[in-house]
């Protein structure tokens, strides 16, 4: 307990600094963008309804999608520029990030300079007219001064919404305070999940009680509260952002990961043989499936782990299964064509889809096969991941065994094997590496069609990373070294609810385990 | 001199103003007289250019109002109106300053100006640091006037501008800028519906109905037998007021 509490604390200063700088720069640019918009909305009806309509728009889509929308758009336009400047640009992390939580602050700042500014007297307005301002002075002398209070509110509400979404970054690539609730959500970490939870209500808290002072003061004409708030506020983010001062040196290594246990350990073991090397390396953990290949072929990430299955079908989208060997194979070359991206090799173990059950009810329902649980399906419920139902894989095995369940629920992966053993599932996808198969007595339904391609787990590295001796030499030695009980194993560890490691822990176990010595 | 040329306005179907022709000559004190709706604050404001004129011109020193930046005109141009409008965020001296600021004014200029301006309405030279929610009506209405000639205007337009005020505050304040307008030389449209003061303060008195002129003159010409009913009326209920008032005193004096 202590131990993960300790560990927490020690990732705050870089979490916190990154989470501060996002949340200020978006609130900034919605500032710049929004405060100039609502004076003209002020104005005129035909910027006013256009503008907040939008907004509006905008605050409809869940936050999360609306960060997950930018980075395909920046990813489009960042190869656009490459074709015709020759340069692209990052599209993973903090500018898609920028991009979304700018806009999502909008609303409450448009729509509160429209409304202060709206709400001044207009017996002060009419004066400031006939006494001769011009409409800029009106603004600046009047109404600006009188709507501050309104507007000063809009921002705050701005600013805790967006700090609040900033910890949704953490999937697109940016690291936030979100890091700790993703990846404890993942491996059962309730300190993480909570610890992320409280630093992020704190900040939002922090921010909101010194931008009300200022509020305050502002309407209270005192000027004293302005310059109280103006100076916390200044020093806190100066405080938070003082870790980027002392460790900017720049990544020479960026390790990818997906959102669950074992690519986190996976990415960890990459990282640590890197560092040895004497490289700074940074991790983007928490990568949709997707959006972690486009990332490695755009160079944004240099090495990932991902799975030959998942490869084939989803990203080649072959519906074929020629067997083992001949997609390994296949894969090195189509992919080096399409994307230039390189299959350095398999580690050894494979994580494939599975379905499977509870032994004791697979034993009573006389279950062994896949083809067994068609005649059944119709009775049963169905867990699966968030995208098991929506992949090419879960398509082949229903169609090949003609699967009908009486009921299909989407969990997130921890929560699918409570729900398995709660009764609220019969049958969950699996994956055949996960710790929690042996652990909680489960057995994995045979697929006697080969309706499910198989996935090795295999190094993709970007173009850059291919041509790079230092990294190659240092993760080479991965290949073929990792057995399917050895990844069973630190899964398990970093999954279980009582003595959990931590995925750099974990990491050094499988490490020993393997047998491979500091590179 | 201000002039309107065949001025009419009107919002949607319903004509508020004219056609109207006038000519205000230099150093004039016109009262621009009517019940509400009547269309004189509509006139007043199309002077300044708050209001803009379907049709017809009008001309302030010869040139037509929209001939150069209306916000240029209105800082030649005071203006004084019920609700006063002074700025909440500003102290009363930042509010006379306004004026003088637009005007781009060199600060001691400003600064001497204020303290000219506050002996000028008879407030003492602390109340320039207060803020107006820390005044009077009586005050606020003052600081009102004050800040109006702050820039040395030579036309004043003033809509119901002691309104707000008890009547003998409301008497003592119209006497004390009848004294000023004739002192400054000014040139002043005032809009009242009030026969009374129309007729203690102003030269010359326009009585204004559905937006047409029907009566034109010095007071005394409209207090005689006027040929329009309408006009008529209105002028006899101070007539009449004035009558029992002189009774009222004759029998006090007997008494």
């Amino acid at each position: 307990m202590d131990d993960r509490v300790a560990a927490a604390w020690a990732l705050l200063p870089g979490y916190l600094s990154q989470h501060v700088l996002l949340s200020l720069c978006a609130l900034g640019l919605g500032l710049a963008i929004s405060l100039p918009l609502g004076f003209a909305a002020s104005r005129s009806a035909a910027v006013r309804w256009p503008s907040l309509f939008v907004a509006s728009l905008i605050q409809t889509i869940p936050s999360l999608a609306l960060l997950a929308m930018f980075y395909p758009l920046l990813l489009a336009l960042s190869a656009l520029s490459k074709a015709w400047f020759g340069h692209g640009f990052a599209a993973l992390g903090f500018a898609p990030s920028l991009i979304a939580l700018t806009l999502y602050s909008m609303l409450p700042i448009l729509r509160n300079a429209v409304t202060g500014i709206r709400g001044v007297d207009p017996a002060a307005v009419e004066a400031a007219d006939g006494m001769g301002m011009t409409s800029r002075q009106r603004l600046l002398w009047v109404e600006l001064p009188l709507a501050a209070p309104v507007i000063m509110a809009g921002v705050r509400t701005a600013a805790v919404w967006t700090i609040g979404a900033a910890t949704l970054s953490t999937p697109v690539g940016q690291t936030s305070l979100g890091n700790y609730i993703f990846s404890g959500l993942q491996t059962e970490n309730w300190v993480y999940v909570i610890f992320g939870c409280v630093a992020s209500a704190v900040l939002a808290l922090g921010a909101d009680q010194l931008l009300g002072l200022i509020e305050s003061g502002l309407s209270a004409r005192r000027p004293w509260r302005i310059w109280v708030g103006s100076i916390g506020l200044v020093a806190g983010i100066a405080a938070a952002l003082s870790p980027l001062m002392a460790t900017s040196a720049v990544a020479a290594y960026k390790v990818g990961a997906k959102n669950f246990s074992e690519q986190y350990i996976l990415a960890e073991l990459m990282a640590s043989r890197l560092r040895a090397t004497g490289a700074v390396v940074s991790m983007k953990e928490d990568l949709g499936s997707a959006t972690a290949y486009r990332a490695v072929a755009s160079g944004e990430v240099d090495v990932y782990i991902d799975y030959s299955g998942t490869l084939w079908a989803n990203v080649l989208g072959h519906k074929d299964n020629p067997g083992r060997a001949a997609v390994l194979a296949a894969l090195g070359r189509e992919l080096k064509v399409r994307d230039g991206v390189t299959v350095l090799g398999a580690v050894g173990f494979e994580n494939a889809y599975a379905l499977a059950m509870l032994a004791d009810r697979a034993r009573a329902l006389g279950l062994g096969s896949v083809a067994d649980l068609a005649a059944r399906a119709p009775t049963l419920k169905l867990g699966s991941d968030l995208e098991f139902l929506s992949r090419p894989e879960w398509a082949a095995i229903r169609d090949a065994y003609g699967l009908s369940f009486a009921r299909q629920t989407s969990y997130q992966p921890t929560f699918m094997y409570r729900a398995l053993a709660d009764g609220e599932a019969d049958v969950i996808s699996a994956f055949s590496s996960d710790g929690r198969i042996a652990a909680n007595k489960l057995v994995i339904l045979t697929d006697p069609k080969g309706a499910l391609p198989p996935y090795d787990a295999v190094i993709l590295l970007s173009p850059r990373a291919a041509k790079d001796g230092r990294l190659r030499k240092a993760l080479t030695p991965l290949i073929g070294a990792i057995s399917v009980s050895a990844m069973q194993a630190a899964n398990y560890s970093v999954d279980r609810d009582v003595h959990k490691l931590g995925p750099a822990e974990a990491a050094r176990d499988l490490a020993k385990a393997a047998g491979l010595g500091v590179p | 001199m201000i002039t309107f040329e065949a001025v009419t306005k009107s919002y949607g179907e319903r004509r508020v103003a004219g056609p109207i022709s006038l000519s205000i000559p230099k150093g004039q004190f016109v009262a621009l007289l009517g019940g509400s709706g009547c269309g004189k604050t509509t006139s007043l404001k199309m002077i300044n250019g708050l209001v803009t004129p379907d049709s017809g011109t009008v001309t302030v020193d010869g040139r037509a109002v929209g001939a150069e930046p209306l916000a240029i005109l209105r800082r030649r141009i005071g203006y004084v109106f019920q609700e006063v409008g002074l700025f909440p965020h500003m102290t009363v001296a930042g509010n006379l300053a306004v004026g003088p600021r637009l005007a781009s004014w060199p600060e001691p200029r400003t600064e001497a100006r204020i303290a000219e301006l506050l002996s000028l309405i008879a407030l003492p030279p602390d109340v320039g640091g207060r803020l107006p929610a820390a005044l009077s009506g009586g005050q606020r209405q003052r600081v009102g006037l004050a800040r109006a000639l702050a820039a040395g205007p030579a036309v004043m337009l003033m809509d119901e501008p002691f309104g707000a005020l008890d009547p003998v505050l409301r008497d003592a304040l119209g006497q004390d800028y009848r004294k000023l307008h004739d002192r400054l030389g000014l040139t002043t449209v005032m809009v009242t519906h009030d026969v009374m003061e129309a007729l203690l303060l102003a030269d010359r008195i326009v009585v204004l109905d559905a937006g047409l002129i029907l009566a034109d003159g010095p007071p005394g010409e409209l207090l005689a037998d006027h040929p329009d009913p309408v006009v008529r009326a209105l002028m006899e209920t101070p007539r009449r007021q004035a009558r029992r008032l002189e009774a009222l005193v004759a029998e006090a004096g007997h008494g």
